[in-house]
């Protein structure tokens, strides 16, 4: 398989993301799996016109085309013209490019959040009316249209983030090159479900202040930062805790909130991102899958039940407590 | 006189098209267009102040720190805090990991492919440098990209990943250290400085620092054979290609001054054209004369600069501002820094080529080496258990400006909040310098004039010196227009 690397309206963080992945050698991976690098914007040599004569041998059918990778919302803008983008060197624009290289294309992957739904590049007024792939944010259809299937029969695989794991696009594209990535595997929004079907909140090192609702009540606190500071991690479909980041990161190991950068229309939360709406002093967004009423007794049952270390650490930037020592065994 | 227009360009980071008058085989003149617009200005407009955070680092992905270092200097300034040391150490600790890695990227991925293209196949270096930088298949790449990604382990550590962190507040790192996490920081550091040492300089870190001119640096390189080191490597290409006199700027070099402790930076700012000068960011103005941005009457100081894009503008041919510094073109990025902050060695290389391709990449290294020994001061100063953060309470009414050095040179955000909301918020990026369009006065930008005199011989498609010029600016596109 061969696979074509496009970037348009985004800011090629994904790919540098994937840069950052701890094997040893990516691209030689890839090749074992079966999947070669026939151009990326980063990484390959051709440039200009050796550039737009692939391209060109692409869309002309002189040349097939396993993989398609967009990174970058797809920019309709002004007018529907796409003008915000007109690809270096052609004069034409890049969502017109997508458009005739995608239907060449087996496969078809959205890698990060902008490629996916629109992401940041569709914040505010959306300025540029920034699209998606194949969503414009929670909504089907996006660029190439609801309906949309590659030649291989999938819609559009929407690795999103912002940015993606490196491990979520290297996952994905070997199991496009191993044959093993069918339909199924995608959730509700085209997401590869190998990371999807977790959540940020499962492996969170702040678990036990979320237990107790010893929540953080500004930066660089240790507590929970669901209550206060705006933290989607209960809520946010992802495996940023228990595949870190960086070496053993994430972002509630950084010290702030998650943000829900995988979900369609993120970039648009109605409300300040680092402050958690409440009604009542009650939380909006509570986790999923919980009832509120459940939730709420549970809090108060648990707040209630804070032990004094965990009270006292949550709005310290340090251990000022340490956990007592006690005799665990039976002896 | 004919026109030959060059796109897409790659291994910058984002979209690029270069436009070039040639006669007789040379460029008499340049055009350069930034053809991605996105409106990070627009989208912010109206936004809650510190959500800045979480849209400026998205502006870029190679630059991503470095915009969330501006954006949190332009709220610190706003609403007047004092950081704790701490903070500005970690602050200075990522931001550095985010450069020295970006220096990285440019010179083994973007950068130095190029000289192993086959229109090169007849020089005597060929073999060698195509068999350690060729794109993709190059053994340096094997080597280099996980020494980095180990190094960003630093990343993880302080930030929870890279790019797009939210640790980088305005009263400091939202990411507290911890005694032990001391250590691992120390052990990252001490593991990349090994690689550093063996595989780019072959020679201590100090050694390459201390290098003070540039007949000094013809004897590092003489004294050692090309295999031994890739900057060894690079110097010879560079010289037999005689990159020294090619791609010369305006010799007029920008630095904001970057990696500061208190008010105290490790690298000065101010503007050198033969003379050291202050910077005062009062000093600045975009032009957008050629840009695709309805005209206001005259260039503006960004507090009082406006966004709003116009396609059909006659004349404009690019997205991109055009900053200037006392109505005068500058450079910007690691060589500029350097030679603001009096180096000898880069100093010595203004002086001899006012800025070249070569001077550029050797700022860039000079550079690596110089930083990771301040990044293992910083380490060593961290406080466990003192603070790292102050807290921050939102004026209603305020402004301000952040400054920072990225990787590729000076960035501005200013900053403008009403009502408690962003009313204006300007961003100047390092390739705004570098790569803007002509000013009303019809002055060319710094890469534009730096491309006036580079061969584009007949019936060569890839231009290969305009394309080793462009790259020496280790251009980003999408900080570029924003």
């Amino acid at each position: 398989m061969n696979l074509l690397w496009l970037q348009s309206g985004g800011c090629g963080g994904c790919t540098m993301s994937l840069l950052c992945t701890d094997a040893q050698d990516f691209v030689g991976l890839l090749a074992d799996a079966g999947v070669d690098l026939l151009w990326h914007p980063s990484l390959s040599e051709q440039s200009g016109q050796e550039v737009i004569d692939l391209l060109t041998a692409i869309e002309s059918g002189v040349r097939p085309l396993d993989i398609l990778c967009v990174e970058g919302s797809l920019l309709t803008g002004p007018h529907g013209s796409g003008r915000f983008h007109l690809l270096g060197g052609t004069g034409r624009a890049m969502i017109e490019w997508v458009r005739a290289l995608a239907a060449r294309a087996r496969h078809v992957v959205a890698v990060g959040t902008c490629a996916a739904y629109g992401g940041v590049t569709a914040g505010g007024f959306n300025p540029t009316d920034a699209v998606g792939l194949q969503f414009d944010e929670r909504q089907r259809g996006g660029l190439l249209g609801a309906d949309f299937r590659a030649a291989g029969g999938l819609p559009v695989i929407n690795v999103a983030g912002c940015p993606t794991h490196p491990g979520w696009v290297l996952d994905t594209l070997l199991a496009l090159g191993l044959g093993s990535l069918a339909e199924g595997d995608l959730d509700e929004f085209g997401r590869p479900r190998f990371y999807a079907d977790q959540l940020v909140h499962h492996g969170c090192s702040r678990n036990e202040f979320y237990e107790f609702k010893a929540s953080a009540e500004k930066a660089s606190d240790l507590g929970c930062l669901m209550e206060h500071m705006g933290c989607k991690g209960t809520q946010a479909h992802a495996d940023c805790n228990l595949r870190p980041w960086n070496g053993q990161g994430s972002c509630t190991r950084g010290g702030y909130a998650c943000i829900s950068c995988t979900e369609p229309g993120f970039e648009e939360p109605g409300h300040p991102f680092a402050e958690t709406p409440k009604v009542g002093g009650i939380p909006i967004g509570l986790p999923t899958d919980m009832p509120k009423a459940w939730f709420v007794a549970l809090a108060a049952l648990s707040k209630s039940a804070t032990p004094k270390r965990v009270r006292a650490n949550a709005t310290e930037d340090h251990t000022v407590v340490t956990p007592a020592s006690r005799k665990t065994g039976l002896k | 006189m004919s026109r030959v227009v060059l796109g897409p360009f790659n291994r910058v980071e984002g979209d690029l098209e270069v436009t070039l008058d040639v006669d007789d085989g040379r460029v008499r003149s340049a055009r350069v267009n930034s053809p991605l617009y996105r409106g990070f200005e627009q989208i912010l407009r109206g936004k809650h102040p510190f959500d800045a955070m979480v849209f400026v680092p998205r502006i870029c992905g190679i630059c991503s720190v470095s915009q969330s270092v501006a954006s949190a200097l332009a709220l610190r300034d706003a609403l007047q805090l004092e950081v704790p040391p701490n903070g500005d150490r970690v602050t200075n600790l990522l931001l550095a990991c985010e450069n020295v890695a970006d220096h990285l990227t440019h010179f083994y991925l973007f950068f130095m492919p190029d000289f192993a293209r086959a229109a090169y196949a007849g020089e005597a270096w060929h073999a060698a440098v195509k068999a350690r930088f060729e794109a993709v298949s190059g053994r340096a790449r094997v080597s280099m990209l996980p020494a980095r990604a180990r190094f960003m382990h630093l990343m993880g550590l302080l930030g929870g990943k890279w790019p797009h962190t939210l640790s980088l507040q305005p009263g400091g790192s939202a990411r507290a250290v911890s005694g032990a996490e001391v250590i691992r920081l120390f052990a990252i550091l001490r593991e990349f400085r090994g690689w550093l040492e063996r595989e780019l300089f072959g020679d201590a870190l100090e050694a390459v620092a201390a290098i003070d001119s540039a007949a000094n640096l013809a004897r590092w390189a003489a004294a050692r054979s090309p295999a031994s080191s890739d900057f060894a490597c690079f110097l010879e290409v560079a010289d037999a290609l005689g990159l020294a006199a090619l791609g010369r700027g305006t010799g007029r070099f920008l630095s904001v001054g970057t990696y500061r402790i208190g008010d105290a930076p490790a690298y000065a700012g101010g503007v050198w054209d033969g003379a050291l000068r202050p910077f005062r960011h009062e000093d600045v103005v975009e032009d957008i004369t050629s840009s695709w941005m309805m005209a206001p009457s005259a260039p503006a100081h960004p507090w009082a600069g406006d966004t709003e894009p116009d396609m059909d503008k006659d004349g404009a041919y690019s997205w991109c501002k055009a900053p200037r510094w006392q109505g005068q073109v500058v450079e910007c990025g690691a060589l500029a820094r350097q030679v603001v902050d009096g180096h000898p060695l880069a100093r010595s290389l203004a002086a001899v080529d006012g800025g070249s391709v070569s001077s550029r990449v050797v700022g860039r290294l000079l550079e690596i080496a110089r930083t990771v020994i301040a990044m293992e001061t910083w380490i060593r100063e961290i406080r466990p258990g003192e603070p790292f953060c102050q807290r921050a309470d939102l004026p209603e009414e305020a402004r301000g400006v952040g400054l920072v050095e990225a990787a590729r040179g000076a960035l501005g955000h200013w900053l403008v909040i009403r009502k408690g909301r962003i009313a204006n918020y300007q961003i100047i990026a390092p390739t705004t310098w570098n790569f803007s369009p002509r000013d009303q006065a019809g002055t060319p930008g710094a890469l534009e004039q730096a491309l006036v005199g580079a061969a584009v011989p007949a019936g060569e498609g890839g231009a290969l010196q305009v394309q080793h010029v462009v790259r020496s600016f280790d251009p980003c596109m999408v900080c570029t227009v924003h």
